[in-house]
């Protein structure tokens, strides 16, 4: 008889350690010697884990009043802009945001050296980081300045929440034209001299429950070294199935998460201030998401090695700024890590932009949490939209 | 022995002379050319180590000859506290001196190989590759 299995008991098995939890990565190789059906009735979880530049993170604080009381308007932190148009004493600080006085791209390729994710991380180091504030003054809000070094500790509430991250599979990046770019997959070299790629591949979350199976709001996972939770789905959120001109398929691709979780209990190593040579800052976030093998389907899809995941080859140079979606054929995981791939039929160099070893190493810090009992898998209350939900792209006139 | 890696750079006048053979012949010296450039107008860039008890010698002949010899000052190292191995780097240092170690996909620096060029010290999004004089 098929296995099915609930998350309550596989909780269940948590709770008395009994679970038996592997890597992502072991998966691949003991579905290979195993076989789906023996594998789906003796591991419990899977577990998965990517770290990677996640433009759409940021984190809202609450700061706490002065004495006396202040509306703040505007609010900078190491002279980073954060919105403050929340309520009188929160603010979002957004990832991407730089100082008012930052160069940009004005000299070209800008450096962007210091931006809202590095105040994230020097937040989460509890690092001391220069609160300035104006307000306009109003009758319970009499305050119009403040100035003030505050620590991660010294603040009400800090909450990680990122919009889009972890996105469940990505371009591989090269260079058609005869002058180096600077993109967010960062610099590629003129003539086709380079390739740059980002995800974990066969280490990747949503590559491993592709279809949606077991994810959804109340998800709980590893998020930047603390607790966080799967929220909703992430902006820019469609499933779909990469297919090439004859129609053949590549696999799932173009699903995102919104997660949130509590910054205070997060890391620096795991929530990474990051600068972009001529593209902008960043934070480069940890995520790890357990799978609960429920059934033979998940495992299958869990299941899926590295040579069995495929990235569209995309040109940053022409077709990706002019949102003309054709692209250079599709090239494997496997291919992309062996450090060469061919493209129109020359041999290309290749780099990751997302750290392998560091996705290992989350997938491997979830799965001891699980071993050991202190973390207990979320039942979605609500899946997430898949590639069946048809969810179509919008975009701007004009 | 200690290695000593230098710059030169020569006008187009000398460029054409034999100097490196010079050096190895007459001045016993080991040379390992890690940049080489010649541009359209002949004029050359040569960085390299040289070892051997000769060094200063051989030095002192290349700037007779008009070579400008520069020692390399500058070391480029890898904070390894702030390196995650994203790799990013990896294909953009042009001697290899970055390089990613499979299959675990750890970045490694080899000093040895570094010409100082600081193309990673622009691209490394965590800033973990710095200039030391
Ligand atoms: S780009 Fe920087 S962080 Fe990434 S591997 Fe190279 S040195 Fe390390
Ligand atoms: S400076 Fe950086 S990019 Fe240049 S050779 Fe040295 S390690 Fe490679």
């Amino acid at each position: 008889m098929a296995v099915e299995k609930t998350f309550q008991e596989i909780n269940e098995r948590i709770k008395k350690g009994q679970a038996v939890v592997v890597t992502a990565e072991e998966l691949v190789n003991m579905v290979k010697e195993k076989g789906v059906t023996r594998v789906t009735s003796e591991v419990d979880v899977v577990t998965t884990g990517t770290f990677g530049p996640m433009c759409s993170s940021g984190a809202f604080l609450s700061l706490g009043h002065s004495k006396p009381r202040i509306k703040m308007n505007k609010v900078w932190l190491n002279d980073v802009p954060a919105y403050s148009g929340i309520a009188a004493v929160d603010a979002f600080i957004g990832a991407t945001e730089v100082p008012e006085d930052d160069p940009l791209n004005s000299v070209h390729p800008g450096e962007f050296r210091y931006g809202g994710g590095h105040v994230i991380q020097d937040l989460v180091a509890r690092k001391k980081v220069l609160l300035k504030a104006t307000g306009y003054g109003t009758d319970c809000y009499p305050r119009r300045e403040i100035e003030t070094e505050i620590t991660i500790d010294d603040i009400n509430e800090a909450i990680l929440f990122n919009p889009r991250n972890a996105y469940q599979n990505y371009n591989c990046a090269v260079n058609l034209s005869t002058r180096t770019i600077y993109t967010y997959l960062g610099m590629l070299k003129a003539n086709l001299a380079n390739a740059h790629y980002s995800t974990s591949g066969q280490l990747s979350p949503l590559l491993k429950d592709p279809m949606f199976k077991t994810i959804g709001v109340g998800t709980r996972i590893f998020l930047g070294g603390g607790i966080g939770y799967v929220v909703w789905n992430g902006t820019q959120h469609f499933p779909g199935v990469n297919q090439d001109d004859n129609g053949q398929s590549y696999g799932h691709a173009g699903a995102t998460l919104s997660v949130l979780g509590d910054l205070k209990q997060m890391s620096p190593r795991w929530l990474v201030g990051t600068s972009m040579l001529g593209y902008g800052a960043t934070l480069t976030v940890g995520i790890g998401i357990p799978i609960p093998l429920l059934n033979e389907e998940i495992c299958r899809y869990a299941a899926a090695g590295d040579d069995e995941l495929y990235a569209p080859i995309m040109d940053y140079s022409d077709a990706f700024p002019n949102l003309n979606s054709s692209n250079l054929g599709y090239v494997s995981y496997a291919e992309l890590k062996s450090g060469k791939i061919t493209v129109n039929g020359k041999e290309v160099p290749t780099a990751p932009v997302s750290s392998y070893p560091r996705a290992r190493e989350i997938a491997g810090t979830l799965k001891q949490w699980i071993q050991k009992g202190d973390f207990l898998l979320g039942e979605p209350v609500q899946l997430l939209p898949n590639a069946d939900a048809g969810i179509k792209v919008n975009t701007l006139k004009g | 022995m200690s290695s000593k890696k230098v710059v030169l750079r020569f006008g187009a006048d000398i460029a054409d002379q034999p100097i490196i053979y010079k050096l190895v012949k007459d001045y016993d010296l080991v040379i390992n050319i890690l940049k080489a450039n010649v541009n359209p107008q002949k004029e050359g860039t040569l960085v390299m180590d040289i070892t051997g008890v000769n060094t200063e010698q051989g030095i002192e002949y290349l700037r007779r000859l008009g070579v400008r010899v520069q020692s390399l000052t500058e070391e480029i190292i890898q904070n390894e506290e702030k390196c995650v191995s994203c790799g990013a780097c990896t294909d953009i240092c042009p001697t290899g001196a970055l390089y990613m170690e499979r299959p675990d996909m750890v970045v490694r620096f080899n000093s040895d190989r570094c010409v100082v060029c600081h193309l990673c010290v622009k691209a490394c999004p965590m800033k973990a590759m710095e200039v030391r004089f």
